[in-house]
């Protein structure tokens, strides 16, 4: 057996036949540089489009369902005739408890009312949204807390007159003053700020999909759900350009909290039969973030298919350039060949040769393509606002697939080089 | 005169070669025998299709007989494989072509380093051997020039270094000096001469009588047959027969 030859001179071998025509080798790596950048730039975009989906999703909570009172449709046509008196309908405070005490591996219920309401200190004034809710709502939808505190039990007990403000509505209220032990004022009644929260998810952050609005954290004045029942009982009034429209709705959503992940799937339709025994009309919807987050994967998986089978064929297109070019030049480079072989080089020095040429091509192309790939998703992150996430699996794929082009797509021409016969390939001009 | 007492370097019995093309057979060569001692300097000459060129490549390994034996250094080629047959190629023999071919994207000292390349010897470690050959054929100050940055006479010293770098057992050259004008001709001859003088073994095919001059026997082929053969003085130790004892 023959000592073999260091690779690294076969591959500077390859590099100076390829830069003999350097005009053709760069057009040749074009199609394979185009390729490796359009996987790692699209896979890059489709990452970034389904992360930002799947953080706000995550921010309800996987292990959350959501219960939203919903008017139904029905009593729109109704309310022309029934002015007078206020439509009825929404979850009860009756479904939460049922839920709480009937389900199994439910860790919390957490109910909630909402009321837009005007909120006023000394001569300012914003409108919110003033929400209702229990202690453990914080922990629930991991609010921030900034300063202060949330809610207690003790406030829920006693129906305090306590508030926890978010911070942009308590930069609205309080420009110059510290808000913590100020009254603020909602109709008649006065409520001492304990704590300031940061809202997490704000509009634009929020998903597209309809289903999704309403988590509704800008502008909130958190109160005791006590309290909330107390001073403005379950009738909601909204006066609109002269007429008003009353509506009773004991509560808002309920956002339940199972044990674990797991428990969720089974849980849906088991919550959605208890409720369905004591509403007749279907005036409540449930978001379950978990089938969002899988909806919300599914879509990726489809999208990631789409995309990577169009970055598939660029390769491919690639590929087969290369695979062109090189047959082309083992036809062009024929008496090199048989000067090769009457020298000495075996038929497997002549494939190795060739095969390190389309090799280098492909990961040359390669290697250009990734750091295309990388600025691509870049500039366009920093001129659109869209999210783009480099993933280091996509790099290492598309720069595998690449040089695994070259050594597919070099072997056919590589041993048709081998096949020749010495004195044939010696007498072809 | 000249005694053929040591083991002949190429022993060559009852050689046939036989090419099929569509539905014609054409025996190219018809039975050839031949033996060539150490040292020799051998022209083979003849029309064209006598079979001289496809004799050169059955004594090159190029091309593989349709009957017959080759004993190359006492190793029967004729029995060999592929692999085997390159490995023989690249460390016994060396090969001048007519039309030089070096290998255009590689210097002179690549060029000449080629078949130590294919042997697995780094260019590294044999630079120096390398440089000693090109300096020989008188190319020290083209070192790094291209074959297309070469004359024609130029380019076939790189070719003639390049057969010699393997220290083969024979050196085969085919029409050295078909593709040069009469002058850079004389001077190749001059320098195959020289290397015949210090003990290489030279076959040489060619139309040129002055060419033939040059060497011990001049084999004379004929409807793939050697027809006759001449035994001579070559004419450098005819000019100056003080060499004779050399040789």
């Amino acid at each position: 057996m023959r000592k073999k030859f260091p690779i690294w001179r076969v591959v500077d071998l390859g590099i100076k036949s390829l830069l003999l025509h350097k005009m053709r080798s760069m057009l040749t790596m074009l199609g394979i540089i185009f390729g490796v950048c359009s996987v790692i730039a699209m896979l890059a975009i489709g990452e970034g489009a389904s992360h930002e989906a799947q953080e706000s999703i995550k921010k309800l909570g996987s292990s959350n369902v959501i219960l939203r009172s919903l008017k139904p449709p029905e009593d729109n046509k109704a309310s022309g005739s029934g002015r007078s008196f206020a439509t009825e309908y929404g979850l009860t405070y009756g479904d939460a408890s049922r839920i709480q005490h009937t389900m199994e591996g439910i860790e919390q219920v957490v109910p909630m009312r909402i009321m837009r309401e005007s909120v006023r200190f000394g001569q300012s004034a914003a409108p919110a949204q003033v929400i209702g809710t229990h202690p453990i709502y914080s922990e629930i939808s991991n609010l921030e807390i900034v300063s202060g505190r949330f809610l207690s039990p003790t406030d829920e007990q006693h129906f305090n007159n306590v508030c926890v403000l978010s911070l942009s509505l308590a930069q609205k209220l309080f420009p110059y003053e510290n808000p913590l032990s100020e009254e603020v004022r909602v109709g008649a009644d006065y409520y001492k700020v304990v704590g300031l929260i940061r809202e997490q998810s704000t509009a634009d952050k929020r998903p597209q999909s309809g289903a999704m609005e309403g988590q509704p954290l800008d502008n909130a004045m958190f109160i005791p759900l006590s309290t909330a029942r107390a001073r403005f009982g379950d009738t909601l009034i909204r006066r609109s350009a002269g007429s008003f429209e009353a509506e009773k709705v004991q509560l808002h959503q309920i956002t339940i909290k199972f044990k674990d992940v797991s428990q969720v799937e089974e849980g849906v339709p088991q919550i959605e039969n208890l409720l369905s025994k004591f509403h007749k009309k279907k005036d409540f919807e449930m978001v379950v973030p978990l089938q969002l987050l899988r909806q919300a994967e599914q879509t990726k998986r489809m999208f990631n298919i789409v995309l990577g089978s169009i970055a598939a064929i660029s390769l491919l297109v690639g590929g087969i350039g290369i695979m062109n070019i090189m047959l082309a030049t083992v036809t062009e480079r024929t008496r090199e060949i048989g000067i090769r072989r009457a020298l000495g080089a075996r038929k497997n020095d002549i494939i190795s040769q060739f095969l390190i040429e389309s090799t280098v091509l492909s990961v040359g192309g390669g290697l250009i393509g990734v750091a295309l790939g990388i600025v691509i998703p870049i500039v366009v992150s920093y001129l659109t606002d869209l999210t783009t996430i480099i993933t280091p699996t996509a790099l290492i794929l598309a720069f595998t697939i690449s040089g695994g082009i070259g050594v597919i797509f070099g072997l056919y021409p590589a041993s048709r080089a081998a096949a020749l016969d010495p004195i044939v390939a010696l007498r072809r001009d | 005169m000249f005694m053929d007492f040591r083991e002949p370097i190429i022993k060559v019995v009852q050689l046939r070669k036989t090419y099929i093309m569509g539905d014609v057979r054409v025996e190219v060569l018809k039975g050839v025998d031949l033996a060539i001692a150490p040292g020799s300097y051998v022209v083979i000459m003849g029309p064209s299709g006598s079979g001289k060129s496809t004799l050169l490549n059955q004594l090159g390994c190029l091309d593989r007989p349709t009957s017959g034996r080759y004993f190359l250094g006492g190793e029967d080629v004729s029995a060999m494989d592929d692999d085997q047959l390159s490995e023989v190629r690249g460390k016994k023999l060396g090969f001048i072509f007519q039309s030089y071919n070096l290998i255009e994207q590689l210097t002179v000292v690549e060029n000449i380093h080629v078949p130590l390349f294919y042997q697995g010897r780094d260019l590294d470690l044999c630079y120096d051997h390398c440089v000693e050959l090109a300096s020989k054929v008188g190319l020290a100050d083209r070192l790094d020039h291209r074959p297309k940055q070469l004359s024609g006479g130029q380019q076939q010293r790189v070719a003639i270094a390049r057969s010699l770098v393997n220290d083969p057992l024979l050196i085969l050259a085919d029409e050295p000096t078909g593709n040069l004008d009469s002058k850079t001709g004389v001077e190749v001859l001059n320098l195959l001469d020289q290397l015949n003088a210090g003990g290489k073994t030279i076959v040489l095919v060619t139309h040129g009588e002055e060419v033939a001059e040059r060497a011990h026997r001049v084999i004379h082929m004929k409807d793939g047959i050697i027809d006759r053969e001449i035994v001579q003085r070559p004419l450098r130790e005819r000019q100056n027969p003080a060499l004779v004892k050399a040789a």
